[in-house]
């Protein structure tokens, strides 16, 4: 026992001479939430659609509780999935749904209702087993899905952006019941996306996959806070990015001419990332490690909470900055000549 | 909104007008004789469906027509389905529009030519007995024309089409995620076929069964060139009617008859199917 309920080993995916996936690596122990994020196109659904059997790995192999899943068919996998399209069955109704799958496991009719009503109240829908597919809101639909899933007892639930079809009020909330029902139920969730904001919330873990190869396998807030490479950095979350002309020692010039001292680099980089919430607006005289700049603001960009403004320091660059809302900073506005500061740790430098 | 309402009654003319004098007054006039002697004189009388019933020829000849209609729609069905599923799931969509149009292409000439064109393939001196002397299979030709079997052949062909689009249309609609859904729960290829896939293309089968039914117990063609002495068809007592024996009450009897019963059988069966027919055209 490797302790790993998922085990994916040097998978390759080719479709003629276009590489869909390139050497991915993933081990996942049991009852962890796994996120892969990416842009579309970039190989992730691919991945699921191997995991789950609908495609053929072309090199590697992937291992479901020690065992080689070479060969297995889609219906004799431990997996199940939750579609992107949700794709319950509309001629059904809700009970017929949840219970479709048990039905071919020749459960006695005692047993299939037993679960079924059960697996149903679980995820907040009891009585609507009479229900059509129709009748039903976009997030109980939602729910369905998952409950016709999660009633076969998987071993890993694989969901393929479940939430991208629901309006944003309603995916915020699904976010979060995702997520406690997931440790409720402690079943392994592999989740897909491309919104990096659901993999960061949900998830224990999240692979970073761009163009077919995994960028980063790390922890929300390590992928966050240390992105180890410049994709990563652009990907996840909100960032500034600055293309990279020249380095002289530890002064680097934007292509836009903005200079900003970094030390200690010991490379030449083509890319620098800031975030938004990295800059210390009106910083004290007396810190230390910092750059500091001055700079005009050229838009006040207010929505509430999240307000930013942007601002241009010497060149050509804008510059995306977090705006606290507290009292300090209500009476800036357009035009603001303003003193910026910002860690040189929370300088982020790429060569791509 | 006052603007809007004139439109509509001017579009609503042509409609009325078609209606009104292409189908209701014809079929009123019809109706109107079916119940008069054929002389012309005299009132109200029932002997041209009296007629129908006393005469052994006419109601087997009806039964025997239904019953083939049926079964005709049921065989279309058979062969529909498979190249249906095949043209909107299987083949890629690059070549789907090419097939699909290779499919009209019967359309375009007619029925009576491509019904000919039967003929020459099967009959006697026809392209099949003539290839299959050739390679030396048979030295007498088979009989494959003017039996029921032709006949099928021909009424079939004629009216295949009419069942592969709707089919078509209703599979078109189903997510292919669905079909992978069920697999992955488990569903075997026959569950699949049988609980997603019937029951969702259901309307399009339903739509596509009353054409077919409709366009095979009313065609004359297929019946009259292909079938041989045993597959009258009802049809074709009605032509006697009206153009052999000049009887044009008995022949309008005839056709309320068969109205009737391609009515009654559709109601039937939707009835079975748990079918509702303002759904059908869904």
């Amino acid at each position: 026992m490797s302790g790993n309920i998922l085990e994916i080993k040097n998978l390759s995916k080719y479709f003629d001479d276009f590489t869909a996936l390139k050497d991915i690596n993933i081990s996942v122990k049991e009852g962890e939430f796994i996120s892969i994020l990416g842009p579309s196109g970039c190989g992730k659904t691919t991945l699921l659609r191997i995991i789950a059997g609908f495609l053929q790995e072309s090199e590697g192999d992937i291992l479901i509780e020690d065992k080689s899943m070479k060969g297995i068919p889609p219906e004799k996998r431990p997996v199940n999935i939750v579609f992107q399209s949700l794709a319950l069955f509309p001629m059904m109704n809700v009970y017929e749904n949840v219970a479709f799958g048990l039905k071919r496991q020749k459960l006695s009719k005692e047993e299939i209702k037993k679960s079924v009503l059960d697996m149903l109240s679980r995820v907040g829908l009891d009585g609507y087993d009479k229900k059509k597919i129709n009748e039903l809101s976009g997030g109980q639909k939602q729910r369905v899905a998952i409950a016709r899933s999660l009633v076969m007892k998987p071993s890993i639930l694989l969901l393929d952006e479940p939430l991208s079809a629901l309006d944003r009020k309603l995916r915020e909330h699904m976010k979060v019941e995702l997520k406690e029902l997931q440790k409720e139920i402690g079943t392994t969730f592999i989740y897909i996306t491309h919104d990096q904001s659901e993999a960061l919330v949900m998830s224990d873990r999240v692979a970073v996959i761009n163009k077919g190869i995994i960028e980063q396998l790390d922890t929300p807030h390590n992928l966050y806070n240390n992105p180890e490479t410049g994709f990563v950095a652009g990907f996840v979350g909100e960032n500034n990015r600055f293309e990279i002309a020249s380095r002289d020692g530890e002064q680097i010039v934007t292509k836009n001419g903005w200079r900003v001292t970094k030390p200690n680099l010991d490379f030449n980089p083509t890319l620098m990332y800031i975030r938004p919430e990295a800059f210390i607006v009106d910083p004290d005289e007396n810190m230390e490690g910092v750059e500091v700049f001055e700079a005009d603001i050229t838009t006040i960009l207010f929505d509430g909470a999240n307000t930013k403004m942007l601002v241009k320091p010497e060149g050509k660059d804008e510059i995306l900055i977090a705006l606290p809302q507290n009292a300090k900073f209500q009476a800036l506005k357009q035009g603001d000549r303003v003193k910026v500061a910002v860690a040189h740790e929370n300088i982020k430098c790429y060569k791509e | 909104m006052e603007n809007n309402k004139k439109v509509f009654y001017i579009l609503l003319i042509p409609v009325l007008l078609w209606l009104v004098f292409l189908i209701i007054v014809p079929h009123i006039e019809l109706l109107v004789s079916s119940f008069k002697p054929n002389s012309g004189d005299g009132g109200f009388t029932l002997e041209n469906y009296q007629a129908f019933f006393s005469d052994k020829i006419y109601w087997k000849t009806f039964i025997n027509t239904t019953l083939y209609a049926i079964g005709v729609t049921l065989l279309s069905f058979a062969v529909s389905f498979p190249i249906a599923f095949y043209l909107t799931k299987v083949v890629s969509p690059k070549y789907a529009s090419f097939l699909t149009l290779l499919l009209l292409i019967p359309l375009w000439i007619g029925e009576l030519v491509t019904i000919y064109g039967w003929v020459t393939l099967l009959g006697d001196n026809g392209v099949i007995n003539e290839f299959l002397k050739y390679i030396g299979v048979i030295d007498k030709p088979l009989h494959l024309l003017y039996n029921n079997i032709s006949m099928t052949i021909g009424l079939l062909y004629m009216s295949m089409l009419f069942m592969i689009v709707p089919i078509m249309t209703t599979l078109e609609s189903l997510d292919d995620s669905m079909i992978e859904a069920a697999s992955d729960l488990g569903a075997s290829k026959l569950t699949i076929f049988r609980r997603i896939i019937i029951p969702h293309s259901m309307p399009g089968i339903i739509n596509g069964s009353i054409i077919v039914f409709m366009l095979v117990i009313g065609d004359y063609v297929a019946p009259n060139i292909l079938g041989g002495k045993s597959s009258l068809w009802f049809t074709e007592q009605i032509y006697n009617q009206f153009l052999s024996t000049f009887n044009w009450s008995q022949g309008a009897a005839f056709g309320f008859l068969l109205l009737g019963i391609s009515s009654a059988t559709i109601w039937v069966a939707l009835r079975l199917s748990g079918q509702k027919l303002d759904k059908v055209g869904e």
